[in-house]
C-alpha cells in the first residue's frame, strides 16, 4: 500500500492532500475490501467528491476538510462525519446510515433520501430535503441545525425534516419560502418564525401533539449529542408541525 | 435593426449559441492592494472537473497601473494577414499610444493559439461632442468584431485586462504569463462547451469596455434578450449566451445610470409575488423595472461574477438553480462555484456563506484606509 | 355540468350472434357493456367506449364490432373535432388534458420517405438463411485506438465495459406503475431469451424481476424511485434519464389511479398520490452537474458498467449530445417526437420534440464532425414500428433501437390512448390487480419474443440483401438509403441522397 495510507487494528488513515477523487475512493475501497477496517480517518480533504458512495457496510468514515460535491451519493450504511462544511447534494439519494457535519452544507441536501439521517449543525442552502421518501421500516431524517433557503422539502413524499434556527439572531425570522411545496408525504418541523406566504400551497400548519413532541425530543437530544448546546433551551423555543394538506396536491390538475 | 453584416465565425456548427457550463472564481482585495494570480489560478484549477478543458479565462484589474487613463485593446487575430488591417482601423480611429504583443509562453497544452496583440488609445481630440469617449470605444469595438474576419477586441478597459482561450484555465494562465500580472480584482472561469476546439473567442470572461462577466449556466432567455440588445446598437458576435450579460450591464449601469442593486433585480427580478408583498415606494420601483425592462431578464439557471474598476460582484438567478459560495477573510472577498476552491487557498476565511437567489454579494473598494472593508451584502 | 362531448365510438351488437354470456361485460376495463336483467339484455354505455377492440375479440360470438362515430362538423380546416372537443374538454374539467402512448398528428413521418438498398449485380447479395449473418452489437464507449504490448503481444489497451446485445432492438422503458408486473415480466424473460436488454423505467425493479436484472437497464429519474445500490448494482446498464420523446421537458407522470400499495411500496411514496417526476434532476442545473450525477453512478457501481443517459429529441439536440459525450456518458438514448408514454400532457406529447430521424442523422453528423462519435453507442426510439424502421435507424448512425409501443401492441395493446386511466382492459397499462392478471407473464414472453425473431429475420434477409452480413457496415452507411419524396434541406439534415442520384 502507498505510504500515505495507514493501517491501525481497525483504523484506514489517509491524506487526500493532492488526491483526486477517483485516487481518493479508490483509496478507501481497497482499504476496506476484505478488512475488519471500522474506522476511516480522511486528513485534508479539499473538494473531492463521491466519498462514501457506493460504500456498502457498516463503517466510520471520519473527514477532516471539506469533502466536495455529492457526499455519500447512494450510500447505504456507513457513518459519515465531517469536521468542516460540506458542498452540494450531500446525501442524495442516500438509503441508509450516517451523515453528521459540523458547519454547514450546500445546497439540495438529502435530495431524494430514502433512510438513513443526515445531521447539519449549521445552515443549509437551496432545497433541503427535496423530494424524500419512506416506506415501511425505512424513515429518513434530515435535521438542519440553522436556517434553510427557500425550497426547503420541495416534494417531500415522506420522512422528517427537522430545522433549528439556531443561528439566526434573536428575532430574525427564517427567509426561506416555497417551503413544503408540493409536500404530499412525510413532516417538517419548524423551530422559529415563519409566515404564510413562505409556505407552499399544500401545507398545512399546526401545532405539535404529544407524538410530535417525543420524536423532536429525540431528534434534538440526538443534535446536542453530536454538536453540544443546550436541549432543554432548544426545545423552549417555539415550534410549528408543517404537513401536507393533500394525498394528490395535483389530482385536480388534469382532465381524465 | 443590425446596421452590421453578419461576420461568420470560428463557429462550424451554426449553433445560434453555444451551450457551456463551468467553473467560476472571482477574488478582490477591498482596500485596492494588488496582489499576484496565484490564488486564483490556483482554485480555478481545483475545480478541473467542472469544466472539459475547452475554456478557460481570466480578468485582472489594476494590471496596467502605468497606462490607466488608456483603453487597453485586446485583439485576438484568428487567421494571419488580418492584422495589418485592423492596426490600421485601430490607428486610423484612435489616438495610438502603445501597440505590443500581449506576453506568452509557447506551451505544448495550448495547441494554435491565436495571435493576441494590446494597444493602449484614447479618443483622437475632434469628435462627436454628443457622444461619450465610452460610447465611442463601445462603437468602434462593435465595428471591428462585425467588419474584420477573425479578429476580435476581447477586452476593451482601461488599467484592466482580459486573458482567455482554448484550455483549462490553468494552461491559458500559464499561456498569458498571468504570473507576472497583479491586481486587485481578479476573476477566472473555467469552461465546458460542447464544440470542439478551436473557438477562442468563446471562453470567458465576456467584456466590453471595462465590465467583465464569468457566468456558469445557461440563458433561456438568451434569444429576446440578443434582440433587444441589438436593437440598442450591441452586435451579438461571439454566440455565446453571456456575451448578452456584458452587454446588458453596460446598458443598465453606464448609459442608463442604474445602480449595480438595482441593475440585480432586473437581470434576476423578483417573483410577481415578492414585488406586490413589498411596500412603496421599493415595491414600485420593482414593479417599474420589471416592466420596463422585461426583455432583460436573463432567465435559466446562472451565477455570475461581473466586475469592473472598483467592485466585485457575485449574483445568481431568482431561484437559485447554480452555486456560489461567498467568503471573506480580512479585506478579501472570494466568490466560488465551490467553497473547496476557497479554502484550498484561504484555509482560514472568517465568514462562508450562500447568497439568496437574485440577491448580489458586492465587493467594494474602501473610500478611506481604516475601514473594515466595503459593502457586502 | 351536462357534457358537452358526444360518444367517440359506436357499439354494434349483432342481436343475433350475442348470446348474452357477459364476457364483453366483465372484460371491459372501462365498464362500458352491462347485464340489464329484467330486458335480458346487454346494453352499451357507448360514451365510456374508448376503441380498445377488448371486447369485439374476446366475444365468443364475434357479435361485436366498434366503429367511429360519424358524428359531422361542418368542414372546417383550422376547427378540426379534435380541437373543438379539447376546448369542450378543458371547459368542463379546468384541466390539463391529459393523454397516453405516441403522438398521433400527421407529421411526417420519415422513414417512409426512406428507402433501402439492395445488391443487383455489381456485388453480390448473402444468402441470409445459409451463411452468417452478425447481428451482434456491442453497448458502449470505445477508445480510439487499440494498444498492444510490444513485449509480449497482449492487448494493453484496457476496455470500458461493453453490452452484447444479439438483436439491435431494446425494449424501452416502461415503469412498473404505468404498466403491470405481469408485462413487466414478459419483457424481461423475452429480452433475457432473446439475447437483448429491456429497460425499468422510473418505477424502480421489483424484487420479483431482479432474477432478470442481468438483462435490464436500470433508469435513474429525477424522482429517484426505486433507486438504492442494489438497484445500481444489479441493472446491465444505469441510465440517467433527463427526458422522454412524449414530453419532452417535463417529469414522468403516474396519476395516483395506478399508484397501487405495491406500485406505492417500490417507489417509495404514499399510496394514492400522484407520482410526478419532477422536471429536472435536482441535482443537474447544468451540464457540469450531469458529468457529476454520471461519475457519481460510475462511483457506485465500481467503474464496471455502461451509464447511459437519455434525453428528448430537441432543436439543438446536437450540441447537447456533443455535451452528454464530453460529460463522459457511455451511451445516449434519443427518444424523439412519437415517443410514447403512460401519460401526458396532450399539448406536450403532440406539440413539443423533433422526429427522432432528424435527430439522430443530427446527432451522429455532429459526433463524427466532432471525433467523438466512438465515445458513446447511440440508441434511437420514438415510434419504431418494424424492422425496416430499425434498420433505416441503423442507417442513419444508431447502434440500436428501443421499441415500446411495438411491444405492448405485441401483447394486445390496440393504442387508445387510454393508458392514463390505469383502467386497461388488455391489462397492460394498469397495476389494478384483476385487470394485470389478463397477461399471462408465459404467453406475454412468446408473444414479444416471436415478435424479436420474426424482426431478427426480416433484418438479416434485408442485410444480406445489401450485401451486408456484419451490423456494423450497416452503421452510419448512410450510403445505403435514398430519400423519396423530401425537399433539399431534410435531405441535408438526415445525409441521405434522392432516389435515383
Amino acid at each position: 500500500m502507498p505510504e500515505q495510507v495507514l493501517v491501525a487494528a481497525d483504523t484506514l488513515e489517509i491524506d487526500a492532500r493532492g488526491l483526486y477523487y477517483r485516487e481518493l475512493n479508490a483509496r478507501v475501497r481497497e482499504g476496506l475490501d476484505g478488512s475488519s477496517c471500522t474506522r476511516v480517518i480522511l486528513r485534508n480533504v479539499c473538494g473531492q467528491r463521491y466519498i462514501g458512495t457506493g460504500l456498502r457496510r457498516r463503517v466510520r468514515i471520519e473527514i477532516e476538510g471539506t469533502p466536495g460535491n455529492d457526499l455519500g451519493a447512494f450510500m447505504d450504511g456507513p457513518s459519515i462525519v465531517v469536521y468542516g462544511n460540506a458542498q452540494d447534494a450531500c446525501g442524495n439519494t442516500l438509503n441508509s446510515g450516517e451523515v453528521i457535519v459540523h458547519g454547514r452544507a450546500g445546497d439540495i441536501v438529502g435530495y431524494s433520501m430514502r433512510g438513513g439521517r443526515v445531521f447539519v449543525r449549521d445552515d443549509v442552502g437551496y432545497r433541503a430535503g427535496i423530494h424524500m421518501k419512506e416506506c415501511g421500516g425505512q424513515r429518513p431524517v434530515l435535521v438542519i441545525g440553522g436556517t434553510a433557503q427557500p425550497f426547503l422539502g420541495e416534494y417531500m413524499a415522506g420522512g422528517v425534516v427537522l430545522v433549528l434556527g439556531l443561528t439566526m439572531r434573536p428575532g430574525e425570522r427564517h427567509r426561506a419560502d416555497f417551503i413544503g411545496t408540493g409536500m404530499h408525504g412525510g413532516v417538517i418541523y419548524l423551530r422559529g418564525q415563519v409566515e404564510a406566504w413562505q409556505l407552499g400551497r399544500e401545507v398545512g400548519t399546526a401545532e405539535l401533539d404529544e407524538a410530535d413532541w417525543r420524536q423532536v425530543q429525540a431528534l434534538v437530544h440526538d443534535y446536542v449529542a453530536h454538536f453540544g448546546g443546550d436541549a432543554r433551551e432548544i426545545l423552549a423555543g417555539q415550534f410549528i408541525k408543517l404537513f401536507p394538506l393533500y394525498l394528490r396536491p395535483y389530482g385536480n390538475l388534469y382532465a381524465y | 435593426m443590425s446596421t452590421y453584416p453578419r461576420v461568420s465565425l470560428n463557429n462550424p456548427y451554426g449553433d445560434a449559441k453555444v451551450i457551456d457550463a463551468c467553473s467560476i472564481f472571482g477574488v478582490m482585495d477591498r482596500s485596492g492592494a494588488c496582489f499576484s494570480g496565484d490564488e486564483t489560478i490556483a482554485a480555478i484549477a481545483s475545480m478541473h472537473d467542472r469544466g472539459n478543458g475547452l475554456g478557460g479565462g481570466f480578468a485582472v484589474y489594476g494590471c496596467y497601473p502605468e497606462f490607466k487613463d488608456w483603453y487597453a485593446l485586446h485583439v485576438m487575430y484568428m487567421e494571419g494577414g488580418v492584422r495589418e488591417d485592423v492596426e490600421g482601423y485601430i490607428g486610423g480611429h484612435f489616438h495610438l499610444h502603445l501597440a505590443e504583443g500581449i506576453p506568452t509562453r509557447r506551451t505544448s497544452r495550448i495547441v494554435d493559439p491565436p495571435e493576441v496583440w494590446r494597444y493602449f488609445v484614447s479618443r483622437e481630440d475632434g469628435g462627436d461632442p454628443g457622444e461619450s469617449d465610452d460610447d465611442y470605444v463601445v462603437r468602434q469595438v462593435m465595428r471591428i468584431n462585425t467588419s474584420f474576419k477573425s479578429a476580435f477586441v476581447f477586452s476593451s478597459g482601461k488599467n484592466m485586462g482580459v486573458f482567455k482561450g482554448v484550455g483549462y484555465p490553468e494552461e491559458i494562465a500559464d499561456f498569458f504569463c498571468l504570473d507576472e500580472y497583479r491586481g486587485y480584482i481578479w476573476t477566472a472561469h473555467g469552461r465546458f462547451p460542447t464544440n470542439t476546439p478551436g473557438w477562442w473567442g468563446g471562453a470567458h470572461p465576456f467584456n466590453i469596455l471595462d465590465w467583465t462577466v464569468v457566468h456558469n449556466g445557461e440563458i433561456s432567455s438568451y434569444g429576446i434578450n440578443r434582440r433587444y440588445l441589438e436593437a440598442h446598437g450591441y452586435q451579438c458576435t461571439m454566440e455565446t449566451d453571456t456575451e448578452v450579460m456584458a452587454y446588458a450591464l453596460d446598458l443598465l449601469l453606464r448609459r442608463h445610470g442604474l445602480s449595480i442593486e438595482l441593475a440585480a433585480t432586473v437581470l434576476a427580478a423578483p417573483l410577481w409575488s415578492a414585488i406586490e408583498r413589498g411596500t412603496s415606494p421599493q415595491a414600485d420601483l420593482h414593479r417599474t423595472l420589471r416592466q420596463v425592462y422585461a426583455p432583460l431578464l436573463m432567465n435559466g439557471p446562472f451565477t455570475i461574477i461581473i466586475a469592473h474598476a472598483g467592485e466585485m460582484v457575485g449574483l445568481t438567478d431568482r431561484i437559485r438553480l447554480r452555486p456560489l459560495t461567498a467568503a471573506t477573510l480580512g479585506s478579501r472577498l472570494y466568490l466560488s462555484s465551490e467553497e473547496s476552491a476557497v479554502r484550498l487557498v484561504a484555509p482560514h476565511v472568517e465568514r462562508v456563506w450562500t447568497p439568496l437567489g437574485g440577491e448580489p454579494v458586492i465587493g467594494r473598494l474602501t473610500q478611506t484606509a481604516g475601514n473594515d472593508g466595503g459593502d457586502v451584502a | 355540468m351536462k357534457s358537452y362531448l358526444a360518444n367517440r365510438f359506436i357499439i354494434d351488437r349483432n342481436p343475433e350472434r350475442c348470446i348474452q354470456c357477459q364476457v364483453c361485460v366483465r372484460q371491459c376495463g372501462f365498464e362500458v357493456h352491462s347485464y340489464d336483467a329484467e330486458d335480458e339484455e346487454i346494453v352499451s354505455n357507448e360514451s365510456r367506449c374508448v376503441g380498445c377492440h377488448r371486447c369485439v375479440l374476446f366475444c365468443p360470438t364475434r357479435a361485436l364490432t366498434v366503429r367511429a362515430n360519424p358524428l359531422s362538423y361542418r368542414a372546417n380546416a383550422n376547427w378540426q373535432p379534435e380541437a373543438i372537443e379539447d376546448v369542450v374538454k378543458q371547459a368542463e374539467t379546468g384541466g390539463v388534458l391529459l393523454t397516453g402512448m405516441g403522438n398521433d398528428k400527421p407529421y411526417r413521418i420519415y422513414w417512409d420517405h426512406l428507402v433501402l438498398n439492395a445488391s443487383q449485380v455489381t456485388n453480390p447479395s448473402i444468402d441470409p438463411l445459409r451463411e452468417p449473418m452478425e447481428l451482434r452489437t456491442f453497448l458502449g464507449a470505445k477508445p480510439e485506438r487499440v494498444e498492444i504490448d510490444p513485449a509480449t503481444g497482449a492487448l494493453a489497451t484496457s476496455m470500458p465495459p461493453q453490452v452484447p446485445i444479439e438483436v439491435p432492438v431494446m425494449f424501452s422503458a416502461m415503469s412498473f406503475g404505468s404498466i403491470s408486473l405481469q408485462v413487466q415480466e414478459s419483457l424481461a424473460r423475452a429480452a433475457t431469451q432473446a439475447g437483448t436488454l429491456f429497460n425499468t423505467g422510473e418505477g424502480g425493479l421489483h424484487r420479483s424481476l431482479y432474477r432478470y436484472a442481468d438483462h435490464a437497464v436500470v433508469q435513474v429519474a429525477s424522482g429517484r424511485f426505486g433507486v438504492d445500490a442494489g438497484y445500481l448494482e444489479a441493472g446491465r446498464m444505469v441510465e440517467i434519464k433527463i427526458g422522454q420523446g412524449a414530453k419532452p421537458g417535463i417529469g414522468g407522470h403516474l396519476p395516483g389511479e395506478k399508484v397501487s400499495a405495491e406500485v406505492a411500496a417500490t417507489r417509495m411514496i404514499p399510496p394514492g398520490t400522484d407520482a410526478l417526476s419532477p422536471a429536472p434532476h435536482h441535482d443537474i442545473y447544468s451540464i457540469e452537474d450531469l458529468a457529476q450525477l454520471i461519475f457519481a453512478l460510475k462511483e457506485a457501481t465500481g467503474y464496471s458498467k455502461p451509464v447511459g443517459v437519455k434525453i428528448a429529441a430537441v432543436h439543438n439536440v446536437a450540441a447537447i449530445a456533443s455535451g452528454i459525450v464530453r460529460a463522459g456518458a457511455d451511451y445516449i438514448a434519443i427518444d424523439g417526437l412519437r415517443g410514447a408514454t403512460g401519460a401526458a400532457p396532450k399539448v406536450m406529447r403532440d406539440h413539443v420534440g423533433i422526429p427522432i430521424e432528424l435527430a439522430l442523422a443530427a446527432v451522429d453528423t455532429r459526433l463524427r464532425q466532432e471525433g467523438i462519435r466512438h465515445r458513446v453507442s447511440i440508441i434511437a426510439a420514438g415510434g419504431i414500428r418494424n424492422s425496416a424502421d430499425v434498420l433505416k435507424a441503423i442507417a442513419l448512425g444508431a447502434d440500436a433501437v428501443y421499441v415500446a409501443t411495438a411491444a405492448l401492441v405485441a401483447l394486445g395493446c390496440h393504442v387508445c390512448q387510454m393508458c392514463y386511466t390505469g383502467r386497461c382492459s388488455w391489462g397492460i397499462a394498469t397495476p389494478d390487480p384483476y385487470l394485470s392478471r389478463r397477461v399471462n407473464p408465459d404467453i406475454g414472453a412468446r408473444r414479444l419474443t416471436n415478435l424479436l425473431r420474426g424482426w431478427s429475420h426480416e433484418i438479416q434477409e434485408m442485410l444480406g440483401g445489401m450485401g451486408v452480413n456484419a451490423l456494423e457496415s450497416l452503421r452510419g452507411n448512410r450510403l445505403h438509403l435514398r430519400a423519396v419524396g423530401l425537399n433539399e434541406h431534410e435531405m441535408r439534415v438526415l445525409g441521405v441522397r434522392p432516389a435515383g442520384e
